[in-house]
């Protein structure tokens, strides 16, 4: 199964706005996408798993992808996280 | 007809229909469902009208207020597509047999409490978002309508037991001639709002009033803060006249509102707004205000799940100030705890909030709540007429802390090399008795005083102006109050400072003759009253008034006080 592993920079982490826009990212795709981070694992496409994972500035994150559009949506994602989610810091 | 007594909240007559303002109670029963697919399509049709609404006013959010009241409700319509929570809804549906509101209460319930353990603001704020999604599809499966106004069709009289911020921001302002409500008091946020719009206003009516007959008229007399419900005709016809010649009044005095306040023997009074939002502003300017005498900022922190930041403060206060370019504009810093709550300060219980660690002392116990508010202010005054004033000041030790608070923000703004507002005046609030008694100590400390005549009469009398049993008491005509207004002016005058006033009295027609009398500087009220109270002003001499305030000073009670400006200064006898 493919995967991408990332440690996220901007400031408020896996919150808020970026929160919405990063499984805004991910409902686009049909595969299966899962993002694990502290232990914990969550369905990228549900705002209140991804919020509950605790992601934070630093934290790293793995993200799998299953399904026939696994490698597009992570390539969508990884560029997400790598400008910020869209946010300033 | 039936009399009903309150408080004054704010003055003004109207005659209308009754309107019960009441929040309807999300109650569901449990139950077995025997159809499964039709309690699915039950609740999916739900959902999607839940969707179109959170849609609707997510647009409208983003079209007219500020990015963060936008973001929660995307938030929301992202969890209203979350597929693990509907997951478990239908799961608990399926398994269970239970009817949909059963399941989602449920849920919704569990991942309230599980974001609320994560044990911080901002997940707190997000299980307030989960209860608000759930709560609508919850209102919509049990066909309760989603605001208690949404029936109110003609002007009426607002009836309530006592209003929250949110439930105010529902009301459509166009139908509402004036709010009556059985508990609340004159501070509450329903007669705030009133002052504001220039409607009456009575606070603490009884629970009676809730029973009244919706539509049926009844008269608002806001100014001696009664309800009389059923009045007969000849009633009616008394108040339609006191009606029109207050209208009469304020439409003469509107015709030169532009104009400043000069009184008989020449001397100016600046005669300046009691704002809380950029509607004040606007409403401020267009009744004549020289500027703001009170700019209050509790509206940026009420109504909210977290703390409004730095920038977002900035914005709005420049926004404000925007309005008022070149005239000043007196920012008071935050003004709660006690009995004005913030959930998310998560501030304690008190058991005397009036008492308590409110406004400054809850301010300079927390730099992370003062910071942000001050760097905002002093941001936002670059290039305007800013000056700030901090609330509940008793001490001169707490003018120091506040100052050196100030001091340190400026230090960090410049090292940040920020631009802020260099060269401001500083002031304080004067509400406490303490204050009062020390004023020309506390004088040099101080660029202006700013005499709040609400508090500082109950905290003189010692009786709660809330509580309509002692409201008498608690006058600010009371000789002692003003007495202290006395020795206040005339100890900023001493050290060649100004002294304002931005409570209730300020905009109080027959008080005016005595402050005038008094020395007062600045006059401050809700904008409706600026047009009456420059009027009043200019017809009066100052000299003369010095005399009128003197005498008033040695009467024994409101009552002969205010019967002393009446015999001897007709032209403040509104009596509206």
């Amino acid at each position: 199964m493919p995967f991408i592993t990332l440690v996220v920079q901007n400031k408020v982490g896996l919150h808020a706005r970026p929160a919405a826009v990063f499984v805004q990212t991910a409902k686009q795709f049909n595969s299966d996408i899962k993002v694990i981070a502290n232990g914990k694992t969550a369905n990228a496409k549900s705002i209140l798993n991804v919020l509950t994972l605790g992601v934070f500035q630093g934290t790293e994150i793995t993200i799998q992808a299953e399904g026939e559009d696994a490698e597009k949506a992570l390539v969508a994602l990884k560029e997400l996280a790598e400008n910020n989610f869209g946010e300033p810091e | 007809m039936k009399k009903y007594q309150g408080v004054s909240a704010s003055r003004g007559i109207c005659i209308g229909p009754v309107f019960q303002f009441k929040r309807a109670a999300l109650e569901f029963s449990t139950y077995n469902i025997t159809n499964l697919a039709s309690e699915l399509q039950r609740l999916q049709k739900a959902v999607n009208i839940a969707q179109k609404q959170i849609s609707q006013v997510y647009e409208k959010a983003q079209q007219e207020s500020t990015s963060g009241e936008a973001e929660i409700f995307q938030a929301q319509l992202l969890m209203l597509e979350d597929p693990e929570f509907w997951e478990q809804v239908h799961k608990d549906i399926e398994s269970n047999k239970v009817n949909a509101e059963t399941a989602l209460g449920r849920v919704s319930d569990a991942y309230a409490d599980m974001l609320r353990s994560m044990d911080n603001e901002y997940f707190a704020a997000r299980a307030a978002d989960v209860k608000d999604v759930s709560n609508r599809i919850l209102r919509i499966l049990l066909g309760v309508a989603e605001s208690p106004t949404e029936n109110l069709k003609r002007p009426s009289i607002i009836v309530a037991d006592d209003l929250t911020p949110s439930d105010t921001v529902l009301l459509d302002k166009s139908m509402v001639l004036g709010f009556c409500t059985a508990q609340g008091s004159a501070t509450s946020h329903s007669a705030i709002l009133a002052r504001g719009l220039g409607l009456p206003a009575v606070a603490g009516a009884g629970l009676e009033v809730l029973y009244l007959e919706d539509g049926k008229t009844a008269i608002l007399d806001g100014k001696n803060g009664a309800l009389l419900f059923d009045p007969d005709t000849v009633t009616v016809d008394i108040y339609r006249q006191k009606m029109e010649v207050s209208r009469q009044i304020h439409a003469d005095a509107m015709k030169y509102c532009c104009e400043p306040a000069r009184t008989k023997d020449g001397k100016h009074v600046e005669v300046v707004a009691n704002i809380g939002n950029v509607e004040g502003a606007k409403s401020a300017v267009n009744n004549g205000a020289e500027g703001v005498g009170l700019l209050r900022t509790e509206f940026l922190y009420l109504e909210r799940q977290n703390l409004p930041d730095e920038e977002e403060q900035y914005q709005a206060y420049r926004l404000i100030m925007d309005v008022f370019g070149q005239k000043p504009v007196v920012l008071r810093t935050l003004d709660v705890g006690g009995d004005k709550e913030l959930p998310y300060l998560d501030l304690p219980k008190e058991m005397n909030p009036f008492l308590g660690q409110r406004a400054l002392r809850l301010c300079l116990a927390r730099p992370s709540l003062f910071k942000p508010q001050l760097r905002a202010a002093l941001r936002a005054g670059v290039g305007r007429n800013l000056k700030i004033m901090f609330p509940m000041v008793a001490t001169a030790g707490e003018i120091i802390a506040a100052r050196k608070v100030l001091d340190e923000c400026r230090a960090e703004l410049k090292a940040e090399s920020k631009a802020f507002a260099e060269n401001i005046e500083i002031g304080i609030m004067v509400e406490i008795p303490a204050a009062a008694v020390m004023a020309d100590r506390l004088a040099p400390l101080v660029d202006f005083f700013s005499i709040g005549t609400n508090d500082l009469s109950q905290y003189t009398m010692a009786a709660d102006r809330t509580n309509s049993l002692v409201a008498d008491l608690s006058s600010a005509f009371q000789p002692a109050v003003l007495r202290l207004i006395r020795d206040v002016i005339k100890a900023s005058h001493d050290h060649g400072k100004w002294t304002g006033m931005c409570g209730e009295l300020a905009g109080e027609p027959l008080a005016a003759p005595i402050l005038l009398g008094l020395g007062l500087d600045e006059f401050s009220a809700s904008p409706p009253m600026i047009p009456i109270i420059k009027q009043i002003l200019r017809n009066l001499d100052s000299e003369e008034m010095k005399m009128i305030a003197e005498e008033a000073l040695n009467m024994d009670s409101p009552e002969e006080v205010m019967n002393l400006v009446r015999s001897l200064v007709p032209v403040a006898n509104i009596d509206d």
